[in-house]
């Protein structure tokens, strides 16, 4: 069973998104890295600084299986980037909602939010995928 | 390990070769400078590294030794008749730089191939330059970027990508310089239209349409998908790797593609994998020819009664340019013309019906074991789901690993990735029933043993020379030199 904290948001392609005030933490969800299996590579293709649209690519990892894009959930502009996760990729694996954040971002549309699942809704959504 | 690495073989001042006293004066050495105190190359006899290279190519498996269904790879027989004809000394002695008078018959053959292309995809215009699949996919999408700015289209910079598409696709068109958007199957495994509709604007450059797709799918909308690019402007790019399923059934063009490479080490029979290089000629509609990259083997002299027409080169007017030195990989190409000289129209046709029959009798025997994610009749290969809900723990690696013990090469797995636990099998129709009925009962037994014993199919595989590799050590660790290890090298 996958682990889904219950004071997260969720994107439909497996992201997270954890806010607090205006900035969000955006990482990729327990079900996303097991589905992966072992995480090998991962790059930020953001920086400090940068203005995002919801849906761009934030990141890019390969697993021994697959390489996937992460997308951020929301539009905004990055503060910071987690300059730990390229150097040691497998904390995605072990610690996906904390260790593994990849970027903190300023939302410049709250409104964004609304259709991201919750914590409930992202479990069915995981169920459905099998 | 079943073979040790030279370096473990070496012994301390052992040689395989004795030079004679030098009958020469010697030259003096290169300054100390410029000199290395020890050479660390493995000292063997030559009967030794004879014995390792000649056991380590019997551990090789090939499509020569084995059955290798290997999705959408088409791993097909290369017929032996292919390497008589390239060895033919006037092929085989042939030089690119030759004056084109006194290479006719290899400009003929390249010419006859380009028809032949042509009339097999419904094409305009045939290259046959790129150097692979991939590489004719950079070339066709480069000709559709050149397409568009020829024409002062400048803001054409997305290129649509399907999730059944082949993986190759989005790094070549990002690689063109152009900006990828996934697109979404819907729930039979064709390109979802809704999806398809909202990106069709006016920044469109093409959609790059794998047909039948990774799912072993034929789009069953394909007309209308086409139909929905070109009304907003842009290009079909067909990714031509699975054309072994619509020879002489459908020609591409006449769909409407506009550009399409095929792999002549897939379809036609040229080597694939280790015994390559591969060849991937790009078929153009008509008003993209003269943006082909060059040269190209045209008749440059009609003749008259007394002489031959004349064959030489010709660069196409508004070429993309050279994408491949001279003339491609020439040996590929001797080698299709004659599958396609053996072969002819009517065989050709029943390549493709036999592919289809192989794949589909192999998923009938399969189907009620594995699940089946897009539940259709299939063109040339298949896609099942390599794990049960039972046994959570068992993954379509383990069973992959467990076919090696079964003396099979395992099918393509994990690709596509809208299926979970992909395993895509293709059998190719040079198969025989027998064949396919043995591949077919490993695969029943292995699901049976993953029931059964599990723990079997984690440990596969057991009667290889090497067993399970660790896969995450191998991506991390990049040490791939003799005897040199990840410390010594920091």
């Amino acid at each position: 069973m996958s682990n889904i904290p219950a004071n997260l948001k969720f994107a439909e392609s497996n992201e997270w998104i954890l806010v607090e005030g205006s900035t969000g933490t955006v990482g990729i969800s327990d079900y996303a890295q097991n589905q992966l299996s072992d995480i090998v590579f991962a790059e930020i293709v953001v920086a400090e600084g940068d203005e995002i649209k919801q849906g761009d690519t934030i990141a890019t990892i390969e697993s021994v299986k697959a390489a996937a894009d992460v997308y951020s959930p929301v539009s905004g502009k990055i503060v910071a980037i987690n300059e730990d996760l390229g150097a040691a990729p497998e904390v995605i694996n072990s610690s996906p909602y904390e260790a593994a954040w990849i970027i903190k971002i300023e939302l410049s549309d709250p409104a964004e939010l609304k259709p991201l699942m919750d914590a409930v809704a992202y479990g069915a959504h995981v169920e459905s995928q099998g | 390990m079943g073979e040790p690495q030279l370096c473990d073989l070496s012994v301390p001042g052992r040689q395989g070769i004795r030079f004679p006293q030098p009958d020469v004066p010697l030259s003096d050495l290169p300054p100390a400078g410029l000199l290395r105190d020890e050479l660390p190359l493995p000292e063997m006899s030559e009967l030794e590294v004879i014995r390792h290279y000649t056991r380590l190519s019997q551990l090789n498996y090939s499509i020569d030794t084995g059955y290798y269904p290997l999705g959408s790879c088409t791993m097909k027989y290369n017929p032996k008749v292919n390497e008589e004809t390239v060895r033919l000394p006037g092929f085989a002695y042939a030089h690119p730089l030759q004056p084109v008078e006194t290479v006719q018959g290899s400009l003929v053959l390249l010419y006859n191939l380009q028809e032949w292309l042509k009339e097999i995809g419904g094409f305009a215009g045939i290259t046959l330059q790129p150097a692979a699949g991939a590489h004719g996919e950079l070339t066709g999408v480069l000709i559709i970027r050149a397409y568009h700015r020829s024409r002062g289209d400048h803001k054409r910079d997305k290129i649509l990508i399907p999730d059944s598409a082949h993986g190759t696709n989005p790094a070549t068109s990002a690689m063109s310089g152009l900006r990828v958007v996934e697109l979404k199957s819907d729930a039979r495994g064709n390109v979802d239209l809704e999806a398809l509709k909202l990106e069709c604007d006016d920044t469109l450059a093409g959609l790059m349409l794998t047909n039948p797709n990774t799912l072993g799918l034929f789009d069953e909308n394909v007309e209308e998908v086409i139909r929905m690019v070109h009304q907003a402007g842009g290009l079909v790019y067909g990714d031509g790797a699975n054309m072994n399923a619509l020879l002489g059934i459908v020609r591409p063009g006449d769909l409407g593609i506009d550009v399409l490479h095929y792999n002549l080490h897939k379809t036609f029979s040229t080597p694939h994998g280790g015994g390559g290089p591969g060849s991937g000629p790009v078929g153009v509609a008509e008003n993209l020819v003269d943006f082909l990259p060059g040269p190209i083997v045209d008749v440059i002299d009609m003749g008259d009664e007394e002489t031959p027409p004349l064959y030489g080169l010709v660069q196409p007017p508004k070429s993309i340019g050279r994408v491949k030195a001279f003339h491609g990989h020439f040996g590929m190409a001797v080698r299709a013309y004659t599958y396609l000289v053996m072969h002819g129209a009517q065989g050709l046709r029943q390549i493709a019906e036999m592919a289809v029959l192989n794949a589909n009798y192999l998923l009938s025997r399969l189907r009620d074991t594995y699940h089946l994610p897009y539940d259709r009749v299939c063109m040339h290969e298949f896609v099942l789901e390599g794990r049960w809900p039972e046994v959570p723990d068992v993954h379509a690696l383990d069973i992959a690993k467990r076919l090696m013990d079964y003396k099979f090469h395992p099918p393509t797995n994990y690709f596509p990735l809208i299926v979970h636990e992909a395993l895509m099998i293709e059998p190719t129709e040079t198969e025989s029933k027998e064949t396919l009925d043995t591949f077919a009962d490993a695969m029943l037994k292995i699901a049976e043993e993953a029931h059964t014993n599990p723990q079997l199919l984690k440990d596969a595989p057991h009667n290889t020379p090497v067993g399970r590799v660790d896969e995450v050590k191998a991506a991390k660790e990049l040490v791939l030199c003799c005897g040199v290890s990840a410390l010594d090298r920091e």
